[in-house]
């Protein structure tokens, strides 16, 4: 079985780092132009959903290596302004880490920014009630019907169905599942069941189970519409498959009747042992991450203008190192913004402070803003979605959390 | 006893593996008396073990590893030097044959390692003796659920391996020891009692090493203060979370980090042997944190390996415990929301007996809810293709096709994208891209097998006569045999339990 073979071997046993590194990476998009997208003058505005499954480091990625007490926190993986691997400065008080020099340029082209000490309303430390609130959209776990974004795609003017789209992964992330109808593709690896197979079963499931039925029509439109070439994913680690479904979202995007907003999840990036700073297991995902924004950029083309990628994570890591060069789950952490349409060049933050007493129970970067803030400012600019829908339905009881204002052009 | 079709379903697919086809007559077996088609592989004595020739311990697993590792590392020493020698001798010059093999490492050659041809310019690469193990183990695997009666008892070991499950993803000992780990941790345990699977379970240096706690260390332990390692509480954190108590069962940061102190020192031995033999689990004293601990409200004297031991006992007990397992276990089973009588009832049994996997297991068979609930969860993608096998009647020769197959639907065998294991509901598994997959492989599966077989008596020996018109109207009216066999692969019927 050549073609069975070839999925296998994405497993692989080889050399045990790359192993730790593979990590999924999947994406879907709304079914839907928005209405206004193909209006006469009119901006046509994407946006692109990013989730970093695992919780991102980010004091490791944007490191406040002005805040005095960052470097003995951070210990041995402790980002530096010098040193082999200079991290890249960002303003006089925040640096990048050096792996990330795509963003660094966005940032200097003022088309990136940094939201810093930021987290969801979630305040425990469970990766999957953690990804539940950051994707749900509500303000504590175990809702997990309907994904925030699907829910402001509820909201949108609906327009005509978009031709082509894409995910990569067999299932659609939390954030975009819902009621309001998704897209994604799973590339073609096997030899595809006939048409006529294929609508004979369409008729069965007609007559005796409608979920099924709804489930195979999708996705027999989504193959369809996904175009092969160039779409397959060169195998191997992390950092090929961040950049893989990057492109290949970039792509259907750009296109005219493609999808305006989409969602990617990245897995792996959870830390806990020998995290590594400026080189290391981090700062290879980090560079996986960089090559998805170069991606998004060269692939959106003109598009590239319009857009705004988000990009946010459950929850961040201990501001201390852990005993095994690694972090554990924490609190406060980044998101990242970029994309033409983004007023980039800025870290935003209310800065906490890392002495012991300024910590969330004196171990995790303390959350000073709330991450729904920062993408209700990005819906509302961007997409122009109404504070009272976003506090009510795209966020439900989220009236107290004001949306950000100024971060789009 | 009468026939009852709809018993049979219930008993053959909702807890077992599908009927087999050639000659068992499992559909008609199952309903002429549906429990008892079911309840009979849970009293043969030691029905969930897998001994097969060929498959070994987790320390003779180690050792076949380092010394694996070992010849990589020769072999790549081997290629530098001969790589130096050669740009030394005739820079710029045409490989030569015979050239540059000073220390090539002793090559097993292995069947179906055909990739393996050593060439003039490069030293061989030794087989890999991982992937191998993990293919090997797979196959065991494949096999006993294809030729079970029922299945009831490995679709036990399915569900308990992915409660406790690991990743192979996680570097090479991972995926060395998937298989033994499930061998020695889980399956002695499946009908027997969860204290004691929770202990194997946490002690195996599978989990040990994929939740990282052979790297945890006490800060005040010995090891600790020379080395100036530390704390890891992964696998502390994921116990409580994952194995036992569930989140927001209302334990604390500060318990999850008392647990983790507990176990530290809970390792395994590595290649040098320095502390036993390697691949064992050992208590290191040494990197134990010293003093008492509390945990949930009681306090834990420091008795070393005990302490911690103690602590496991007591969670595997605590009434979150009971209720976290027993929803899980009739989500799997039943419902993704499980009637709430039929939870209570199995938390009731799993709290009065200590944790009997075996009589919560017959309090499942045993219940009306199980067999009255309407089968509505989706087959897993490892239960589709099991099923798929055993209705074939094809023993699996080669693990390539059912692994790849599950790569491909999501569920790539020991290998799932996070420690709380695969999903368990619809909402996973019958998403469109997967929905599409299926019926490719259903495809693929069907142009290999329909030229033999009549799908219409497969239908029968499939559903019996729960079959509906529509499916069997599907099937008799497919323009070929090929057709026929995916709408039947495909049909509510068989991908519904």
């Amino acid at each position: 079985m050549e073609i069975m073979d070839c999925c296998e071997s994405r497993t692989t046993a080889g050399i045990s780092r790359r192993q730790m590194l593979l990590g999924g990476a999947t994406f879907a998009a709304w079914a839907y132009l928005p209405k206004f997208a193909r209006a006469a003058g009119g901006r046509d505005p994407r946006v692109i959903m990013v989730i970093l499954r695992g919780a991102l480091d980010g004091l490791a990625t944007v490191a406040p290596v002005g805040d005095p007490d960052y470097a003995a926190l951070h210990g041995a993986i402790a980002l530096t302004r010098g040193g082999p691997h200079p991290a890249i400065e960002l303003d006089s008080f925040f640096a990048l880490h050096p792996s990330m020099p795509v963003f660094a340029r966005m940032y200097r082209d003022k088309q990136a920014a940094v939201v810093h000490a930021v987290a969801t309303p979630y305040r425990d430390r469970s990766h999957f009630d953690g990804q539940d609130v950051l994707e749900s959209g509500f303000a504590g776990p175990g809702r997990v019907q309907s994904g925030w974004l699907n829910r402001a795609l509820g909201a949108l003017p609906k327009g005509e169905r978009v031709t082509s789209a894409l995910a990569v992964g067999p299932t659609a992330p939390l954030v975009l599942r819902g009621p309001a109808p998704t897209v994604g593709w799973a590339p073609a690896v096997l030899p595809q069941a006939a048409d006529d197979t294929a609508m004979r079963l369409l008729e069965l499931y007609d007559h005796r189970d409608r979920a099924l039925h709804e489930a195979l029509a999708q996705g027999l439109k989504l193959e369809k519409s996904a175009s092969g070439e160039g779409m397959k994913p060169k195998g191997g680690n992390a950092v090929a498959a961040m950049r893989f479904a990057a492109k290949g979202a970039a792509k259907l995007m750009a296109a005219d009747d493609g999808p305006r907003i989409g969602a990617l999840a990245f897995d792996g990036w959870d830390t806990h042992a020998n995290e590594g700073g400026p080189v290391g297991r981090l700062a290879f995902l980090l560079s996986g991450l960089d090559g998805a924004f170069e991606e998004f950029q060269n692939g959106l083309g003109p598009r590239w203008r319009d857009t705004v990628v988000i990009v946010a994570t459950e929850f961040g890591r201990t501001a201390h190192i852990n005993g095994t060069s690694g972090t554990d789950h924490g609190t406060g952490t980044i998101a990242l913004l970029a994309g033409g349409a983004v007023k980039g060049g800025r870290v935003i933050a209310d800065w906490p402070g890392l002495k012991t007493a300024n910590l969330y129970q004196a171990r995790d970067l303390a959350p000073t803003t709330d991450l729904r803030a920062v993408i209700k400012g990005v819906l509302r600019d961007q997409l122009g979605l109404s504070e009272q829908v976003l506090a009510k339905t795209v966020f439900p009881d989220s009236g107290a959390v004001k949306p950000m204002a100024g971060l789009v052009v | 006893m009468a026939r009852d079709s709809q018993g049979a379903l219930v008993a053959l697919n909702r807890f077992g593996f599908g009927a087999r086809g050639g000659a068992a007559g499992d559909f008609g077996n199952a309903a002429s008396d549906p429990r008892g088609f079911v309840k009979a592989e849970l009293s043969r004595p030691n029905a969930a073990l897998l001994d097969v020739p060929g498959l070994t311990s987790t320390p003779a697993l180690a050792r076949a590893m380092f010394e694996y590792q070992g010849e990589v590392k020769q072999a790549r020493i081997a290629a530098k030097a001969a790589e130096a020698a050669k740009a030394e001798v005739q820079p710029g010059a045409d490989r030569s044959e015979g050239h540059g093999q000073p220390m090539a490492p002793k090559v097993a050659n292995a069947s179906g390692m055909s990739a393996m041809k050593p060439d003039a310019a490069k030293p061989a690469m030794p087989v890999n003796v991982v992937q191998k193990t993990y293919r090997a183990e797979a196959l065991a695997r494949l096999q006993r659920a294809t030729i079970a009666d029922c299945g009831f008892v490995e679709r036990l070991v399915t569900f308990w391996s992915n409660h406790f499950c690991i990743s192979a993803n996680k570097g090479q000992p991972a995926r060395m020891w998937a298989g033994s780990f499930e061998r020695e941790a889980i399956r002695p345990h499946v009908l027997g009692h969860f204290p004691d699977m929770l202990k194997a379970v946490e002690q195996h240096p599978a989990m040990l090493f994929f939740l990282d706690n052979q790297q945890s260390v006490g800060p005040d332990s010995r090891a600790g203060r020379n080395r100036k390692r530390g704390l890891n509480e992964n696998l502390a954190r994921e116990i409580m979370e994952l194995h036992t108590l569930g989140v927001g069962s209302g334990y604390t940061q500060d318990d999850v980090t008392s647990f983790a102190r507990m176990i530290t020192g809970w390792t395994y031995v590595g290649r040098a042997g320095r502390l036993g033999e390697p691949g064992t689990f050992i208590f290191n004293a040494n990197a134990h944190e010293p003093g008492p601990q509390r945990l949930l409200g009681k306090t834990y004297d420091n008795t070393g390996l005990g302490q911690g031991e103690a602590a496991l006992a007591d969670i595997a007990r605590h009434p979150a415990t009971a209720k976290f397992i027993a929803t899980k276990f009739a989500r799997h089973f039943v419902a993704d929301d499980p009637p709430p009588a039929l939870v209570a009832r199995l938390q009731s049994v799993f709290t009065k007996t200590g944790g009997d996997l075996k009589a919560m297991t017959l309090t499942l068979v045993d219940s009306n809810e199980a067999w009255q609930a309407p089968l509505t969860k989706m087959r897993s993608p490892y239960e589709y293709l099991i099923a798929s096998g055993r209705l074939l009647a094809r023993i699996p020769e080669d693990p390539g096709l059912y692994l790849g197959g599950l790569n491909m639907l999501g569920e790539p065998l020991w290998t799932p994208p996070g420690p709380n294991g695969f999903p368990d509901t619809n909402a996973a598994w019958a998403a469109p891209e997967g929905m599409k997959l299926r019926l490719d492989i259903a495809a693929r599966i069907s142009s290999r097998i329909a030229p033999s077989i009549d799908p219409r008596e497969l239908l029968e020996v499939a559903v019996g006569d729960a079959a509906s018109n529509e499916t069997r109207q599907a099937v008799a009216r497919a323009e070929t045999r090929e057709q026929a066999l995916a709408l039947l692969l495909m049909s509510p019927e068989f991908q519904r339990r």
